[in-house]
């Protein structure tokens, strides 16, 4: 990171921004209805920000919709799932040398609006990754089904045993990233379902996570990956991949890449 | 009733599945997805093996009078059947990604020119 001022504020830190090579990652599957909004809100928030969409095998105009404003894509020749999707962002932003990533998904639940207040600790040198949590202290309430929030929950607790950390919200997928972290995740992603493990596995590289409170909103359009029915997979898979993963040895990210 | 001997042999191999199966998720060289159906036909394996009195029960239920065993074997069978149907669902898809990225690196080369085909 380069020295910058350690501001209290979000728009103080902001100013720091116009230095740094910073890109949006939208991994989008069947969007083209919540994309363009996405990006508006995206041009809003920071007008400076490289967009980079990466179309997951979507069948409708997805990739036409974000070319057409002005995005970058990358266009997957099929469905890779969210993790591989998410991953060739990370990849994108690590080869092009980016300071700093927001991951922001497609599906307009993200509201760019918020980034400011994931982007302040890394600017401030404080995170090497800040997670968007809907359970943070004054976060809004945030609504889903009864079964799926207990296993969030239930994720939360087991994954804050294991890093000795408390961390409240192990799926979000509303984050902001360092060099740091953009050359972890380009290197070594989960597949699948991979935020949980991506948790664990940051802090296992002695990286540093934190989470701020923020609030997400309904689905614009699509669906989610995870329908109730494979919640049950999804828990036993998680748990196994966590647990097998504890008895790996470290990868610590070269220094250069700071 | 199943031998001693049958019982401790098996649930030594099966346990030894169990543990080939995490060492193998562990060194990266086995993904979760797939690493699922083998912890399974391990795990219950390990249990019939250990748990003399419920495989004799369970012999019992299915019919096997004369060798309890034989149901080790038919459920090692079954799940040996169930992890090569999702080996073919897996091949399959496979080989329709596969079919797709020749199709996608044809229509590449052709966009860059023919400077670019080998």
């Amino acid at each position: 990171m380069p020295d910058t001022v350690v501001t209290a504020s979000p728009a103080e830190a902001l100013h720091a921004l116009s230095d740094l090579r910073r890109v949006a990652i939208v991994p989008a599957l069947n969007e083209a209805g919540a994309l363009p909004a996405v990006i508006d809100e995206l041009r809003a928030f920071d007008p400076g920000l490289d967009i980079v969409v990466i179309d997951d095998g979507s069948v409708d105009r997805t990739a036409a919709v974000a070319r057409s404003m002005g995005a970058r894509v990358l266009r997957l020749p099929f469905n890779l799932g969210i993790g591989g999707a998410v991953q060739t962002g990370f990849r994108f932003a690590f080869e092009n040398d980016y300071d700093l990533a927001v991951r922001v998904d497609g599906d307009g639940q993200h509201d760019p609006s918020q980034l400011g207040r994931l982007i302040t600790p890394v600017l401030a040198g404080e995170a090497d990754i800040v997670v968007g949590s809907r359970f943070a202290a004054d976060a809004d309430g945030y609504r889903s089904s009864r079964t799926r929030r207990i296993g969030i929950r239930l994720l939360a607790i087991v994954v804050s045993r294991i890093v000795g950390q408390r961390v409240t919200d192990t799926t979000s997928g509303f984050q902001a990233l360092n060099k740091l972290g953009i050359a972890l995740f380009a290197r070594d992603y989960p597949h699948d379902y991979p935020e949980v493990e991506a948790t664990v596995m940051v802090f296992r590289h002695r990286l540093r996570l934190i989470e701020v409170p923020v609030s997400m909103r309904e689905r614009g359009s699509g669906r989610s990956s995870i329908t109730s029915l494979r919640s049950v997979y999804y828990m036993v898979k998680v748990l196994l991949a966590i647990f097998v993963g504890l008895f790996r040895r470290n990868i610590v990210p070269q220094e250069d890449a700071r | 009733m199943t031998p001693l001997a049958v019982s401790i042999a098996g649930a030594i191999a099966s346990f030894t599945l169990v543990l080939v199966v995490l060492e193998l998720i562990r060194s990266h060289r086995l993904r979760e997805r797939y690493a699922l159906l083998w912890l399974a036909t391990g795990l219950t394996l390990t249990a019939l093996s250990a748990w003399r009195a419920g495989l004799n029960t369970i012999a019992g239920w299915v019919g096997v009078r004369g060798y309890p065993p034989a149901v080790l074997f038919a459920v090692g069978i079954l799940f040996i059947l169930a992890v090569l149907l999702h080996y073919s669902t897996v091949i399959s898809r496979l080989s329709d990604q596969n079919v797709m990225l020749a199709q996608r690196l044809a229509l590449l080369e052709e966009r860059l020119g023919d400077d670019a085909t080998g």
